[in-house]
């Protein structure tokens, strides 16, 4: 049995007389990168809540047997601290403001190590954010809509990081996104979540850089779309 | 004729924030402008009294003062002393009062503020406190306590307390709460959580709370002082109430308001320093 990075069977998570999750299975495979989609309210951000260990009222089974990591849709860096002590921040190792230093480079912020997170702009925020998680070393980790509040361009700028990023680290990813393009050019595989439940999976088997206009990614876009309740664009 | 250029997209969060011009420079030259109309006072005042259109013994000028304090200064009287002996006197309760009402008021609000429990143990015993009028306990303290220092060290430390655990107490559950799932997700300890996100996080109203503190810490010592002292600066007011000097008690109530601007500057001193992280504070 291939090795994991988190398992889940039969999560449910109730609020208040809602079911939210509703036996919920989902295996991500070490280093594999997953995205997960799912019209609002259906409960992307609650499963990520659950797997990074912020919900205790869930019900089921949940194994993660590595460090975790989470990049929510805020930057939510401490804005008292400079952006390497945030990076540094908790962090068990022998010398974390070198390790910091290094992650920061690595998202090309050094040159922001020693500024206040709110002179940073959206985007340089969201990295610094990036590099908190990564210094951390995780086997897993959470993206919650990371790139949503960003422009389009700095978007694109910010999914060529994250995929060299996890070339290079190799976490199994789970990223949560509103965005089906998004979802298609960075993931392995596509989850849509519906009436609390993974309804469908679909792998992404095409090499990166993927082009949007890929013949299998349109095809798997419309399937998306389907999946999602979302008619095709333009038509009546 | 267009010619069409496609350049590969640039990092655009590359853009450097909006640099706001330095305001602090403008606003400096301007400072000495306000020491105008307070200088006009004294120099009226100092005119009128010449012209004896006040009273000398009712209202001593400002020339006046400015002898007497010299002479309190450079010599001790056997009814006051000097100056800065009862200064460093009335400098010393408010500086036991304040350091014991500060730290209580610290403890408490973490007590408080960290978790449900504490807060039904300490908070309704603070908020009762504070609806109680604070120089309306005297009386009370003077049974209690006797007319020592201890009823005046209480009195200073009570007055100290109460404005900087509500405000620290506030500021504390305040915090926002995406941080503190954000400081789970880096598994920080509880020690370092508070370190590292709900100390610095209340700080801000802590600070509002301590300018409050003083003020009625301050206050607290002027009217303790009152109280049977046998030194300090309310000790040489009220020999000089007997005595009929209204030119000392003017002195000592000058260096009550100099001792009170100084911890307030103080206390604007450290809120620009540790606050210096708030872009509002910069530009």
């Amino acid at each position: 049995m291939a090795a994991h990075a988190a398992l889940v069977r039969n999560l449910s998570r109730d609020f208040g007389g809602t079911r939210v999750l509703d036996d919920l299975d989902l295996d991500i495979a070490e280093g594999e990168f997953v995205a997960l989609l799912g019209v609002s309210g259906t409960g992307k951000s609650t499963l990520l809540r659950a797997l990074a260990g912020l919900d205790p009222e869930t019900t089921g089974e949940l194994e993660v047997p590595g460090p975790v990591a989470v990049a929510f849709q805020e930057p939510r860096l401490l804005p008292w601290r400079r952006v390497a002590a945030n990076v540094a921040l908790g962090l068990r190792a022998p010398d974390p403001p070198a390790v910091a230093e290094h992650a920061l480079a690595e998202v090309g912020l050094a040159a922001k190590a020693d500024a206040w997170p709110l002179t940073l702009s959206g985007g340089e925020a969201q990295r610094a954010a990036l590099a908190r998680a990564l210094v951390r070393e995780p086997s897993l980790l959470l993206l919650d809509e990371p790139f949503s509040a960003l422009d389009a361009l700095t978007r694109i700028a910010m999914h060529t990081l994250v995929l060299r990023l996890w070339r290079r680290h190799r976490p199994a990813v789970l990223l949560v996104t509103h965005d089906v393009d998004e979802a298609l050019v960075l993931a392995d595989r596509v989850l849509v979540l519906a009436g609390g439940r993974v309804r469908f999976s679909g792998l992404v088997d095409i090499p990166r850089p993927r082009d949007r206009d890929d013949p299998g990614l349109i095809q798997l876009r419309h399937r998306l779309l389907a999946e999602l309740g979302v008619p095709k664009e333009g038509q009546f | 004729m267009s010619e069409i250029v496609l350049a590969p997209a640039r990092d655009r969060e590359a853009e450097v924030p909006a640099q706001h011009p330095p305001a602090k420079r403008t606003r400096r030259n301007h400072g000495w402008y306000r020491l105008i109309s307070p200088l006009a006072v004294v120099v009226i005042w100092q005119l009128a009294s010449t012209a004896n259109l006040v009273a000398k013994d009712k209202l001593p000028p400002p020339s006046t003062i400015w002898h007497t304090a010299s002479t309190l200064i450079t010599q001790s009287s056997p009814a006051y002393g000097t100056l800065q002996s009862a200064m460093l006197v009335s400098l010393q309760r408010m500086a036991i009062g304040f350091a014991f009402g500060a730290a209580a008021a610290i403890a408490l609000a973490l007590i408080a503020g960290l978790s449900r429990l504490g807060e039904n143990a300490v908070d309704p015993l603070l908020q009762i406190l504070r609806t109680l009028p604070l120089f309306g306990l005297i009386p009370v303290f003077i049974v209690w306590f006797g007319i020592g220092e201890l009823p005046k060290i209480i009195l200073i430390a009570l007055g100290t307390a109460i404005p900087l655990y509500l405000n620290t107490f506030a500021g504390i559950r305040s915090v926002d709460a995406k941080l503190i799932e954000a400081a789970q997700t880096l598994k920080l300890s509880k020690p370092r959580l508070i370190r590292h996100v709900i100390l610095p996080g209340a700080l801000p109203q802590a600070l509002t709370g301590l300018r409050q503190s003083l003020g009625v810490a301050w206050l607290a010592l002027v009217v303790a002082e009152q109280v049977n002292a046998n030194a300090g600066l309310g000790f040489m007011i009220s020999q000089a109430t007997q005595f009929l000097r209204n030119d000392v008690i003017l002195v000592a109530l000058a260096v009550y308001a100099a001792l009170g601007l100084v911890t307030d500057a103080l206390v604007r001193l450290l809120e620009r320093r540790a606050l210096a992280w708030r872009r509002t504070l910069l530009s």
